[in-house]
């Protein structure tokens, strides 16, 4: 442990967090409002017209990217989950608590953008695909994570409750993402793929990542702004949390 | 054996069981997910015949025919192995075309056309802009660029 450069435990104390979460919170602000900003500007000025959807198609400049941040916290909320079951350690429970109402928004922004979207294009608001009918499961699981949170009044009770349930989850995430190789959907299939060439023009290319770095930054300025009012409620009885409040701070 | 080596245990054992299980319930569902059926599926008699399923695949070129004054519509849908006669009478959506690919709702009828009761134009996953598709189709090479029609 001591041969490390840096030693990680250190920061799972949320004393220490503390004042390290208000830090990347800022900084993340910062460099979220400065990349929707541009992203949104090639969304809607820079990227050309598509050759047979028309304007239309420029929601997914916020549909794909919301979609992935919607997958990717719910995953790094159950890495959280599991590391707070193992280790036992308060602030990682919490760090999934503060991502939940962000993922559950990315989530609806994702059904309603692509609703929005499903109309001209395909003719329908919405339909049973597996696609779509899974990410609707997402939504759910975030909003019963929330839900099983709240109704339960020990929050270190909560904590394993609810960890349980997003590791639980978890297997819905695979599911999305490689809903449209493994059956016939409606919902056409990735445009981005990792290990071959993208079918979409270079610029709509950029643009779409700028959003997604957007989303991140945003996510993660949210989720530090959440952890830093919940780490205060849940040690408001520690030593520094009262100091802090006796000093006005 | 730490307490926390135990619990590390538990939930990678818990995770593998819920793999295991989630994957016996896909497996066991199979092609009650899928959204649609192709015609070669139509063909070898796997589409339900009396109900009402959907019709996936591409718009055959030159299939479209329309009655005039009247929305009933004409065409035949493919997925390159077999051809499925559809008549529709409705709106079709934008993104409705000759080459386009298409998922249609409804049933057989006797004389083996399928009745339409909803049309839904099924997108493809390429985004580019219109100057590029003009110089891939004259280039013959829209094809490449277009895997829309083999993901059907």
């Amino acid at each position: 442990m001591a041969s490390r450069l840096v030693n990680w435990f250190k920061f799972s104390s949320p004393a220490t967090f503390f004042p390290l979460a208000r830090k990347i919170g800022v900084v993340s602000t910062v460099i979220a409002v400065a990349l929707i900003a541009v992203g949104l500007y090639m969304s809607f000025f820079v990227a050309p017209t598509d050759y047979k959807q028309g304007e239309g198609y420029r929601i997914i400049f916020v549909h794909v990217p919301a979609s992935w941040m919607s997958m990717f916290i719910y995953v790094v909320m159950a890495g959280w989950a599991a590391l707070g079951l193992i280790f036992n350690t308060r602030l990682s429970m919490m760090m999934a608590q503060a991502l939940a109402p962000t993922g559950a928004m990315f989530a609806f922004l994702s059904l309603w953008t692509g609703s929005f979207w499903g109309k001209p294009m395909w003719g329908a608001w919405w339909v049973w695909d597996a696609r779509i009918t899974s990410e609707l499961i997402l939504l759910f699981l975030y909003l019963g994570y929330m839900a099983l949170r709240s109704a339960i009044d020990d929050p270190r009770r909560a904590d394993r409750a609810s960890a349980i349930l997003l590791l639980v989850g978890v297997v819905n995430v695979p599911i999305i993402y490689y809903s449209v190789q493994w059956w016939n959907t409606l919902h056409q299939g990735s445009t981005i793929r990792l290990n071959e060439e993208s079918t979409m023009d270079d610029t709509m290319l950029i643009a779409m990542l700028i959003m997604t770095l957007g989303f991140w930054a945003y996510s993660i300025a949210v989720a530090m702004s959440r952890l830093r009012t919940l780490i205060l409620e849940r040690e408001r009885s520690a030593n520094w949390v009262r100091e802090l409040a006796s000093r006005g701070g | 054996m730490k307490a926390r080596h135990r619990r590390f245990g538990i939930v990678l054992v818990g995770m593998a069981a819920l793999g295991v299980a989630a994957y016996l319930v896909l497996t066991a569902l199979e092609g009650n997910l899928s959204y649609f059926f192709s015609p070669t599926e139509v063909a070898n008699g796997e589409a339900p015949g009396e109900h009402v399923f959907r019709l996936g695949g591409l718009v055959e070129a030159g299939s479209v025919q329309r009655e005039t004054g009247e929305l009933r519509v004409n065409f035949i849908v493919t997925d390159m192995a077999q051809r499925v006669k559809v008549a529709y009478d409705g709106i079709l959506p934008d993104l409705f075309a000759e080459g386009q690919g298409v998922i249609a709702q409804g049933r057989m009828g006797p004389d083996n056309v399928f009745v339409a009761e909803e049309v839904l134009a099924k997108h493809d996953e390429t985004y580019m802009p219109p100057e590029v598709a003009e110089a891939l189709e004259a280039a013959g090479k829209m094809g490449e660029r277009h895997p829309g029609g083999k993901s059907l």
